[in-house]
């Protein structure tokens, strides 16, 4: 996909003066935040479970190899392949040689950020297979050309009169006139066409929430049932995922499921939790003949043991973004890639570098309420500083941020002289401000000053009016 | 060199990994497979636990009800069919604790074998065990309940028996270990809580999505 994180100020104007992202967006706010808090208020132990989910991860993390290692024998000891890609591109060669080599014409879909990332789509089309997205929000945007805009609810940013106008232009083949109005019959429609496709597909290809290095086993959880039918009904199943999915035990992925499910969509758990080892076994009336794991690191392992190692715990939930005020207004598209909101704002860069993502760890109001809602305790807003820090040091802000950054370092730097500038700079910002006390406009200030006035300083510098207030208190009390 | 000696390469530089403690751990973890922390409410006495099994999953829109033996289980499937006007005809595999029910006292019953292949209205399958928990069904993948049933049907109608509903996931993963040994699975492990469903049009809640439209437990015994 085409990266438009470098303009992500640009996609944001644009997003605020799109009505139809507007009011998609308002079931955003509506919907996630009030049902995860009801899931979460019912559950005493969650707060323990999140440090339980923390520990787990952080562990595997510092034990990551030993446990990639491990995973990899059990996936061959039951009959399974795996694939170790470091680039997207090395990913995507291997399916597409995987595709090559059996014939395959369609590929069904279960819902996959690594497919995202790793852009697989364009790249099965260009060789001639046939992709078809199976989450029914994935489904709609292919229909669309677009690319998801949430990592849990891809479509959120669309209106069902929308949708209802993309079914109508790519079913021809139901009457024109029948009723699709309702919510339910622009279900059951894609429902039946997407059955069809099942059963054609040569390939299913699903991500993974967890891959266990106790079983060599990858897990799904989706609601729907279409990561099922995946990966039963094509002959062979492919798996993509990152290497940081990577969890010790059974027991440790039911413990972080204790988390999934509430921080994304408020459930106590989602429908359909699949638990897929290898291959059809000696007896298995069904399941695919082959099972396959394509394993991504693009860019992770430079990652750990550095400040963003603890982003490798993101279980990928998406309460960070369902809580994001910047979310919220200006929705996942405008962030450019393929990880939105906050979670997006660290990952980006990290994935494809500060220079195209450094705009997004920016948007940011620090308001920390990412930080609170995350399942997996993941400090967003001191990574994003982190970001910040990086920027800087690469010299990648505008100019006049620097210039003016490193003027005000040289003069906090040396107090007397920044005391003395500031003792004759504030009163004459004062009575510029005029009478009301505000300015208008303000030189290097103008996209503040275009749609709100800048309260004038009051006539003192702050270490004046102190030295002031520390004198009276020394007054004798009579 | 190929892509997996350069990932754990890099993974290990990373890390800045080399100390022998970290295999120890590893393979502790690994073989000790320690529970976390289980909820109160998964830690619930006989007669409550089921009680709470059927409560949250008839909170996810699934359908219970209990049955004193094997021995109802046709007549209550024949009900079910016939209160919501289906074909008087059910999908299963070859579960030694479905084909011990005398089918013979449901003549008009058709019970067609094997995986489903698209075309079935209502399948059956036996689960291997139940979390009170969170409502949620666990059956695994085989000749016995073909995992096809559990997706392809509009209407899944499953059984479990009561001795199998267990208080937490913890717990049935722990009898899947017993089962099929220490780090062998099955080719599919299905938890299942409530019927399929989709929130994916303006996050309005639609059930029947991808797989069953209706899922309806029935618990025997117990
Ligand atoms: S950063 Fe945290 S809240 Fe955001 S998606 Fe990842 S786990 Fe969920």
């Amino acid at each position: 996909m085409q990266i438009t994180s470098p303009t992500f100020k640009a996609n944001s104007v644009k997003a605020l003066s799109d009505a139809q992202l507007q009011k998609a967006l308002g079931n955003v706010r509506a919907g996630f935040i009030d049902k995860r808090k009801k899931a979460v208020d019912a559950l005493p132990e969650f707060e323990a479970l999140r440090e339980n989910g923390k520990a787990i991860k952080d562990h595997a993390l510092a034990h990551l190899d030993l446990y990639l290692e491990n995973y990899e024998a059990q996936v061959k000891a039951a009959g399974g392949h795996v694939h170790w890609a470091q680039t997207a591109e090395d990913a995507r060669n291997i399916i597409l040689d995987l595709c090559a080599s059996r014939g395959v014409k369609t590929v069904t879909k279960g819902k996959s950020m690594i497919s995202e990332e790793i852009a697989l789509n364009d790249a099965l089309e260009a060789a001639g297979v046939r992709p078809v997205e199976t989450d029914l929000g994935e489904y709609i945007i292919q229909l669309r050309g677009e690319h998801p805009s949430h990592i849990i609810a891809p479509a959120v940013h669309l209106n069902k009169e929308q949708i209802e106008a993309d079914f109508r232009r790519v079913h021809t083949h139901l009457p024109a006139d029948r009723e699709l109005v309702e919510h339910e019959k622009l279900l059951t429609e894609a429902r039946a066409v997407l059955r069809a496709e099942y059963f054609k597909a040569d390939l299913g290809i699903t991500g993974a929430n967890f891959l266990v290095a106790e079983t060599g086993s990858s897990i799904i959880v989706t609601n729907e049932g279409n990561g099922d039918l995946t990966q039963i009904l094509p002959r062979v199943h492919v798996v993509i995922a990152s290497i940081e999915k990577i969890v010790p035990t059974l027991e440790d992925a039911a413990q972080i499921l204790r988390l999934l499910a509430r921080s994304a969509t408020g459930q106590d758990m989602s429908v359909y939790t699949t638990v897929s080892t290898g291959g059809r076994r000696e007896g298995d009336p069904d399941g695919p003949d082959e099972y396959h794991v394509v394993l991504l690191d693009n860019g992770r392992s430079s990652m750990l043991g550095t400040e963003f190692q603890e982003m490798l715990r993101c279980i990928r939930c998406g309460a960070c973004m369902n809580h994001c005020p910047v979310y919220h207004a200006v929705g996942g598209h405008a962030y450019g890639w393929v990880y939105p909101g906050p979670m997006g704002a660290v990952l980006t860069p990290s994935l494809i570098g500060v220079d195209k993502g450094g705009h997004l760890p920016n948007a940011s109001t620090f308001c920390g309420r990412c930080e609170n809602v995350c399942p997996m305790k993941i400090p967003l807003p001191k990574m994003m500083r982190h970001w910040r820090e990086r920027e800087f040091e690469r010299g990648l802000n505008p100019a006049a941020a620097r210039y003016g950054l490193k003027t005000w370092a040289f003069f906090a730097k040396r107090p007397s002289l920044y005391r003395f500038f500031a003792s004759l700079g504030i009163p004459a910002l004062s009575a510029f401000g005029g009478a009301k006390h505000r300015f208008s406009w303000l030189p290097f200030a103008g996209g503040w000053t275009k749609h709100r006035e800048l309260p004038a300083p009051e006539g003192r510098t702050f270490l004046q009016q102190w030295a002031q207030r520390e004198a009276k208190k020394q007054e004798p009390v009579r | 060199m190929s892509g997996r000696d350069a990932i754990l390469n890099k993974v290990r530089a990373s890390l800045g990994a080399g100390n022998a403690n970290r295999a120890d751990a590893v393979r502790d973890r690994l073989s000790g497979a320690p529970r976390g922390l289980i909820p109160v409410r998964g830690q619930l006495p006989d007669a409550a636990r089921i009680d709470l099994f059927a409560y949250q999953a008839e909170k996810v829109h699934a359908t219970t009800e209990r049955l004193a033996s094997y021995a109802d289980l046709p007549a209550a499937i024949a009900a079910y069919l016939r209160s919501k006007n289906l074909p008087a005809s059910i999908r299963m595999g070859d579960d030694p604790r479905l084909n011990g029910a005398d089918w013979s006292t449901q003549p008009a019953l058709e019970i067609l074998r094997g995986p489903s292949d698209g075309n079935d209205e209502t399948g059956l399958s036996h689960a291997f065990g139940a979390v009170a928990e969170t409502g949620t069904l666990v059956l695994h993948s085989g000749g016995d309940n073909p995992t096809t049933v559990n997706f392809l049907p509009e209407h899944h109608l499953v059984v479990v028996d009561a001795r199998d509903v267990a208080g937490d996931l913890e717990t049935v993963l722990a009898r899947i270990r017993d089962k099929f040994g220490k780090g062998q699975m099955p080719r599919t492990l299905n938890m299942i809580t409530g019927p399929s469903r989709s929130g994916d049009i303006e996050q309005k809640m639609l059930l029947g999505a991808h797989g069953p439209r209706a899922l309806h437990i029935m618990v025997v015994g117990g």
